[in-house]
C-alpha cells in the first residue's frame, strides 16, 4: 500500500527569510542568545526559548564536522547515487546544518574536509535549493542533480515564499489476520465467513483478533447467508475526488441475518429517496470471473421487497 | 502520595516479522493473558490503561484504537494513549496512581516495524522544514553520532564491537530475543560497513514486538506479589531537535534525568541503547561504573520492538526485583533520533 501526502507548511518570518533567502542563492542564520550563529535558523534559542530575530549572513562554504556513507541512497533523498551526509559548518556559522556531499566514495570523505553548497538548477524557496554539497577542492566532475524541484505553493507574482510543500510518500505491506484471511478466501468463493466470540457468543463479520467486548479471539467459524437488514445510512449528494457513482446514492451499514456487528456498504437498486432504517436487503454479487479476495465481489445491496425488520430488533445494533 | 510498584511484566517474541496485523492485537491478546496470570488481576480490575504506539509505523490512522480491541474494552475502559515509546506512557500511568487516581494500571506498547521500511519512517520525526524534507534515515543519523565521538576519541569500532559481542552473549539466556550467540568482538570487526562507520552489529534489528507492564500503588502491590519493583524515581528530559547544534557525543537528557531520578547504588541497568555507541554515551551521562551489570538480557540490539522496547526495559529491570535477583535497578528508555529524548526509572526491593 502506498500512502502519499504533500504536507503544506506555512514558513513564518524567521524560517521565512532562510527559504527565501535560499531562492536567491543566499544563506542566513540567526543570532541566539549566548552569541551563536544557527543555520539553518532556529525561531527560539535552543537554551533560553527567547525568540530569535537577529539574521546573519554566512558563507555557502563550509566544514564537513561529521559524515557517513549512503551506500544505497533511499526514496526521496538530496541524490539517487551513492553520496555521503554530513553536518556542515557553515563560515560564519557555530551550528551545522545536515545535507548530502556527492562524491564518489567514502574515501573522498573526511572529517574537517571543506565542501561548497551546490545550488539546485531551480531554487523555489526550499530547503531542497541547495541541491547538495561538493567539495571546495576536487578533479571530479558534477553529474548534476538527480531530484526534481518540490512542489510550490500559489501565490501572487512577487509575494516571497511563505509555504513549503513537503511530499512524503510511504510504502506498507499490510497483512491480513489469521482471521481476515478465512474471510477474505472465503469471499473469494462467493461465502461470507463469520466467527462467534467464545465468550459473549456474539458473531462478527469480518472476524478479528479479538472480540472488542472479551479481548479474546473469535474461534468458532459461522457461514452467513448474503441476506440483511439496512440499520443506518446516509444518502450522498456531494460530489468528490475520486468518487466512482453519480450522486445521489446511498451508503448503509448492513446487518447481515446472523451477525452481531454492520459492515458499510452501497445501496442500488430502488430510489434513495425510498431506503428505510431496517429495510430487508440482499447482496448483489458480480460476475463469478470477476471475483477475488474482497468484499468487492458484492457489487452492492438492494432490496429484497420482505417486509421491513422491526426497528426494536436492530436498536442495539446502532 | 503514594508509591507505585510495578507487579507484572510480559513481552512478546522479538521477531523480524509477525504475520499479525500492525494494530497489534495479537501479539498483546497473549500477553494480557499472561500479565494477568502473574498478578492475579482480571480485565475489571485494572483502573488505567495507557499505550504506546505510532501510526506511522502502522501506516493507518489510529491504530491504537484498533489495538484497544485487544483488552475487550466493554463496558468502557479509562484508556489513554501516547504516539511514543510506551515508557512515556509508563510515566503517565505512574503519575495517576501517585496521584491517587486510581490504584492498578495497565501499559502497553507495540509495533510492527517490518510493515514499512523503518529507517525511512523514522526520518519523519525530524524537524519538518528543513531535515525531514531531504529524507535523511535513522542509521545514518546515529552514523554522523557515532562518528563524531570517533573523531572526539571518545571510543574506537573496538569499542563498539566489544559492546554487541557482550549483548549478543547475554541475549543467549533471552528466549524471546531475535539474535543472540557467542561472536568475539574481533570477529564482528571483520564485517563490512553498513552506514560507516557502523557495521551490522553496532544497529539494532527490525523487530516487531509488543510489552505489558502492569502497575499498582505500593500498598496494592503488596496484596499481590511477592516482592513488587517499587519505583524510586522517574524523570525523562529532551534535549533540542536541531542535530546540528548539539554535541552529538553527549546526552545532557540522560544525566539530568538520571541525576533526578537518583540513581545511587543501582546492580544492574537496562539501557535503550539501539546502537553501540549510544550504549556509551548512556553509561558516561549515567556515571555507571564497571560494578553495574549492564542489559542483561541482551539489550535492544538483540530485539527493538519500536514503541515497545523502552517498556520493555522498565519491565526487565523490574523483573531482576520481582524474581529476587537484585535489590536496586535502572532502566532506560530514548525516543526521537540520536537519543534526542531520555527517560530513566529506578525501581527498588523493600522489605
Ligand atoms: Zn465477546
Amino acid at each position: 500500500m502506498n500512502i502519499g501526502f504533500d504536507y503544506t507548511r506555512s514558513v513564518g518570518p524567521v524560517l521565512g527569510r532562510f527559504v527565501n533567502g535560499l531562492a536567491a542563492h543566499r544563506i542566513e542564520g540567526v543570532r541566539g542568545s549566548d552569541g551563536r550563529v544557527h543555520v539553518p535558523p532556529v525561531e527560539y534559542d535552543p537554551l533560553t526559548a527567547e525568540a530569535l530575530t537577529e539574521f546573519v549572513e554566512v558563507g555557502t562554504e563550509g566544514t564537513v564536522k561529521s559524515w557517513t556513507w549512503m551506500a544505497e541512497p533511499l526514496d526521496g533523498q538530496p541524490l539517487s547515487r551513492p553520496f555521503a551526509w554530513a553536518l556542515i559548518q557553515l563560515d560564519g556559522a557555530d551550528t551545522a546544518m545536515l545535507h548530502a556531499v556527492d562524491v564518489p566514495g567514502p574515501e573522498h570523505m573526511s572529517t574537517g574536509m571543506r565542501v561548497a553548497v551546490r545550488w539546485a538548477d531551480e531554487t523555489v524557496g526550499h530547503i531542497r535549493d541547495i541541491a547538495y554539497f561538493r567539495p571546495v577542492r576536487t578533479d571530479t566532475a558534477d553529474a548534476g542533480p538527480t531530484a526534481d524541484p518540490p512542489p510550490v505553493a500559489e501565490r501572487e507574482e512577487g509575494d516571497p515564499v511563505g509555504v513549503v510543500i513537503t511530499p512524503v510518500h510511504l510504502k506498507y505491506r499490510h497483512s491480513a489476520s489469521p482471521e481476515e484471511s478465512r474471510y477474505l478466501r472465503a469471499l473469494a468463493k462467493g461465502k461470507l465467513i463469520g466467527q462467534r466470540c467464545p465468550v459473549c457468543h456474539k458473531v462478527y463479520l469480518p472476524p478479528r483478533g479479538a472480540c472488542p467486548t472479551d479481548g479474546v479471539p473469535t474461534t468458532d467459524e459461522v457461514e452467513l447467508p448474503d441476506t440483511g437488514i439496512i440499520t443506518t445510512f446516509c444518502v450522498v449528494n456531494v460530489p468528490f475526488l475520486g468518487q466512482r457513482i453519480k450522486p445521489p446514492y446511498v451508503t448503509a451499514y448492513v446487518l447481515i441475518d446472523g451477525a452481531d456487528i454492520a459492515f458499510l456498504h452501497l445501496i442500488l437498486g430502488c430510489d434513495a429517496a425510498d431506503v428505510r432504517m431496517g429495510m430487508r436487503v440482499r447482496a448483489s454479487w458480480r460476475p463469478r470471473e470477476e471475483w477475488t479476495t474482497s468484499l468487492e465481489n458484492i457489487a452492492h445491496f438492494e432490496p429484497t421487497g420482505e417486509p421491513d425488520a422491526p426497528y426494536e430488533s436492530f436498536a442495539h445494533h446502532l | 502520595m503514594p508509591d507505585v510498584a510495578v507487579i507484572g511484566f510480559a513481552q512478546a517474541p522479538n521477531v523480524r516479522e509477525t504475520p499479525g496485523t500492525t494494530n497489534g492485537v495479537e501479539m498483546l491478546v497473549p500477553l494480557l493473558a499472561t500479565a494477568y496470570r502473574q498478578t492475579g488481576l482480571s480485565k475489571q480490575d485494572i483502573e488505567f490503561w495507557c499505550s504506546g504506539s505510532s501510526d506511522y509505523l502502522a501506516g493507518r490512522a489510529f491504530s491504537f484504537i484498533a489495538a484497544v480491541d485487544a483488552i475487550g474494552a466493554f463496558p468502557p475502559i479509562h484508556e489513554s494513549h501516547v504516539e511514543m515509546d510506551a515508557a512515556w506512557a509508563f510515566y503517565e500511568a505512574w503519575l495517576k496512581i501517585r496521584m491517587g487516581e486510581v490504584d492498578t494500571a495497565l501499559v502497553y506498547g507495540f509495533g510492527k516495524s517490518s510493515a514499512g521500511q523503518l529507517r525511512r519512517v523514522l526520518a519523519l520525526q525530524l524537524d519538518p522544514y528543513f531535515t525531514a524534507p531531504l529524507w535523511p534515515d535513522s542509521i545514518s543519523i546515529a552514523a554522523l553520532q557515532a562518528r563524531a565521538g570517533l573523531d572526539a576519541g571518545l571510543w574506537s569500532e573496538k569499542d563498539l564491537a566489544e559492546v554487541a559481542a557482550r549483548s549478543l552473549a547475554d541475549a543467549a539466556d533471552n528466549p524471546l530475543a531475535q539474535f543472540s550467540g557467542a561472536t568475539g568482538a574481533a570477529e564482528l570487526l571483520d564485517s563490512p560497513m553498513v552506514a560507516d562507520p557502523l557495521r551490522r552489529h553496532d544497529i539494532a534489528p527490525v523487530t516487531d514486538g509488543a510489552a505489558v507492564v502492569v502497575l499498582a500503588s505500593e500498598e496494592r502491590a503488596r496484596d499481590l506479589v511477592e516482592r513488587p519493583a517499587v519505583i524510586s524515581g522517574i524523570e525523562h528530559r529532551v534535549d533540542s531537535p536541531v542535530l546540528g547544534a548539539r554535541d552529538l557525543t553527549r546526552s545532557p537528557s540522560t544525566a539530568a534525568a538520571g541525576a533526578a531520578a537518583g540513581i545511587d547504588g543501582v546492580e544492574v541497568a537496562e539501557l535503550h541503547a539501539p546502537f553501540t555507541h549510544q550504549e556509551l554515551i548512556l553509561r558516561r551521562e549515567l556515571g555507571l561504573g564497571d560494578g553495574v551489570r549492564i542489559n542483561p538480557s541482551g539489550g535492544v540490539l538483540t530485539g527493538n520492538p519500536m514503541f515497545a522496547a523502552g517498556l520493555a526495559r522498565i519491565g526487565e529491570a523490574a523483573k531482576r526485583i520481582l524474581d529476587g535477583g537484585a535489590r536496586r535497578t535502572l532502566a532506560h528508555a530514548t525516543s526521537g533520533p540520536a537519543l534526542q529524548q531520555n527517560l530513566v526509572a529506578v525501581l527498588e526491593r523493600r522489605d
